[in-house]
């Protein structure tokens, strides 16, 4: 009788491991046949307006191919993480999806710096990814599994002294928010006003949560430059321009593209008459000439985003848009194949997208040319296009 | 010297918004020893809350003040009454956490309540700002001043003049001979929360027209007002007065003169410096005059 205990001990562990293994193995086998592409943006925190409408318009992109019949025959699975726009948790979200989750490519992160921290990452991990955020950094040096399909702020401030220099203007003030976005915009600045033939004579720098920037405009008043050039997100540069207009100032102001949504608008009211800025075309989608290559893109776009989500379409869900829909075309013929994937990603070109027309190409993992950018004015509480 | 006097202006306005959460501070120090750290989370919902009465519902603006303060006091006793009473030993350090926690807990009550994006609201008087020698002076700065001077001149007679305050300045001295006395010492150090959470509320209330006013705001002026406290001496009322506006103005002239990328550092440096010189801030040298 002795036997009897060790005996259904060790049909309880074989039972035990049989089960075990189906619960591990059982999702992998039942998602053989699918697509499964992560997805990694800042669905909540402060960079939520960003990674919120990312997600959603990734969600929308997949059931839009997966009710069309899928790619090859085979249905896509999103598998989406939340970073909350902290490096940290993007690493952690990614690796979960390399290894848990075992995606073929990586839509996101939303930022600058959480795709910087993923990039070794997904490079030695060899799945492509493809980076929502703006940073040149993200694409330049190439590295060959890093893509990313917003537009660089190089061609924010090419946009903006490109009208600067048109409107006659010599010299600028800088000031530019102490964060990510705002030293790569810095420095872009910088680095590009000679080209314009232009000469920054101040730079000051403001915190993300300051609440008055009448010291910085202060000084860069002394400086008297001929226009004033601000670099960031919401809600500073609102204070920003509220102040401009307390301290009487008269010089145009330019904003980046980081405040370019209603809520700039809302946020600055009065102030945010007469501001300069840099957009894509999606926030004045309506006012695009007929013949633009991209109006019937943003058209289907902003409907289908609408019309799902019953909310006001951003420009930053076309990110994701983009990445989503590239990302489609290069699977085709892949089967799963990640480095396929990775070449025909490299291939794509005259996709019109939201956010621009995109010609991938080895040296080139962004895609986009100068014209992604429009500059708008802020008129009457709306945009006006500045037709070039 | 226009531009000297624009950093004066800007310093003035900031550091009295400092001085207000400092005295917050000071407040709930001196009956309780205890160190508040979701009290910028009062300032936080102060702010929202103006959003709310003020620009949304378009209450008139005392009416929106009023209610705004005597809804986070409401939310300063019931942190009090649930939060910190509860505590079965209340260690210094037990609370301390408790104060991190409750501000983690605010701050996520203000993204479900108001949403993650950050608002406006108008400021309280619509005239165009005063040009003094080439400097801009803003109606809002004013108004600033004045609560801020008026809050604090009210809490300087409230400790100094009624016996409630006196009451509450014999617990700040000692709690348990107040007690002996026939002071309601548990009564007071409820007080102590709701002054000071109706402090934290009056620097939302002032600062929401010159900021933008978002569920995160708390946390950075949180600190800079325990800063400025530290600086004046933790628990004197006058102490956290000076040390906001020096605060504030060192901030604004190191601006203009330094660099601005080193804003903040200066508020840290100085902290720093301060508790190394004179560990027990400008004013707070003897315990006896803590008000």
């Amino acid at each position: 009788m002795s036997a009897t205990p060790s005996i259904r001990n060790r049909l309880f562990s074989v039972i035990a491991v049989v089960v075990g293994g189906l619960l591990f193995f059982c999702p992998v086998l039942l998602a053989a046949d699918s697509f499964k592409v992560g997805g990694v943006f800042s669905i909540t925190g402060p960079a939520s307006f960003l990674g919120d409408p990312e997600k959603k318009s990734m969600e929308m992109v997949v059931d839009a191919i997966n009710s069309a019949g899928g790619i090859d025959g085979r249905m896509l699975e999103a598998v989406i993480y939340d970073t909350e726009g902290d490096p940290q948790r993007a690493v952690n979200a990614v690796s979960k999806l390399i290894n848990r989750d075992g995606v073929i490519a990586i839509i996101g992160p939303s930022l600058t710096p959480t795709t910087l921290a993923v990039k070794n990452l997904v490079e030695s991990a060899k799945i492509p990814l493809i980076s929502c955020a703006a940073g040149i950094q993200i694409t330049q040096p190439v590295t060959p599994w890093v893509f990313k399909t917003a537009q660089s702020d190089v061609m924010a401030v090419a946009t903006v002294y490109r009208h600067i220099q048109k409107s006659g203007l010599k010299t600028v003030g800088l000031l530019s928010v102490a964060n990510a976005f705002g030293e790569s915009g810095k420095q872009q600045l910088e680095e590009q006003a000679a080209a314009f033939g232009l000469q920054v004579v101040a730079a000051e720098k403001f915190g993300d949560k300051d609440s008055d920037m009448t010291a910085q405009l202060t000084k860069i008043r002394k400086a008297a430059p001929d226009a004033v050039v601000c670099w960031g997100t919401n809600p500073g540069p609102a204070v920003v321009a509220k102040n401009f207009g307390q301290l009487g100032l008269e010089m145009p102001l330019y904003q980046s593209h980081g405040v370019a949504s209603p809520k700039f608008i809302e946020l600055a009211g009065s102030a945010a008459e007469g501001i300069f800025l840099p957009t894509g075309k999606i926030l004045v989608a309506g006012l695009l000439p007929a013949d633009d290559p991209q109006k019937a893109v943003l058209t289907n776009f902003i409907e289908q985003f609408e019309s799902r989500f019953q909310m006001p379409v951003s420009g930053f869900g076309g990110y994701a848009y983009d990445a989503m829909q590239i990302l489609a075309k290069a699977l085709v013929g892949t089967d799963g194949d990640t480095e396929k994937l990775r070449a025909n990603l490299e291939q794509v070109t005259g996709h019109v997208g939201v956010s621009g027309v995109f010609n991938f190409s080895p040296q080139d993992h962004n895609g986009l040319g100068a014209d992604a950018f429009v500059m708008v004015r802020i008129k009457n509480g709306t945009w006006e296009l500045i037709q070039e | 010297m226009q531009e000297l006097l624009q950093y004066l202006f800007s310093g003035i306005t900031n550091g009295a918004i400092y001085a207000v959460i400092a005295v917050g501070f000071a407040v709930l120090f001196n009956a309780t020893e205890l160190i508040n750290f979701a009290h910028g989370e009062f300032v936080m919902l102060g702010a929202l809350g103006m959003v709310t009465l003020y620009s949304s519902l378009q209450l008139p603006l005392t009416l929106a003040f009023l209610l705004t303060t005597v809804g986070v006091s409401c939310v300063g006793f019931l942190f009090e009454r649930f939060a910190i009473r509860t505590v079965k030993r209340p260690e210094p350090i037990v609370l301390v956490i408790i104060t991190v926690g409750a501000s983690i807990f605010l701050r996520g009550v203000g993204m479900l309540g108001w949403g993650k994006d950050a608002f406006s609201v108008d400021p309280f008087s619509t005239h165009p700002p005063f040009s003094i020698a080439g400097a801009h002076l803003l109606p809002q700065s004013l108004w600033i001043l004045v609560i801020v001077l008026g809050a604090v001149v009210g809490l300087h007679l409230f400790f100094n003049r009624s016996l409630t305050g006196k009451a509450m300045l014999a617990c700040a001295i000692s709690r348990r001979a107040a007690w002996l006395v026939g002071i309601p010492t548990g009564r007071m150090v409820q007080l102590a929360f709701v002054l000071s959470a109706a402090m934290g509320a009056v620097a939302g209330i002032i600062i929401a027209p010159v900021t933008m006013c978002s569920y995160d705001m708390g946390t950075l002026l949180g600190l800079k007002g325990f800063c400025a406290a530290m600086l004046g001496g933790l628990g004197s009322l006058w102490g956290g007065v000076l040390g906001g506006f020096l605060l504030g103005v060192l901030e604004a002239l190191g601006v203009g003169f330094l660099s601005s990328s080193l804003k903040d550092a200066i508020a840290f440096v100085l902290l720093l410096l301060i508790l190394y010189v004179r560990p027990a801030g400008l004013l707070g040298a003897r315990k006896v005059q803590r008000f």
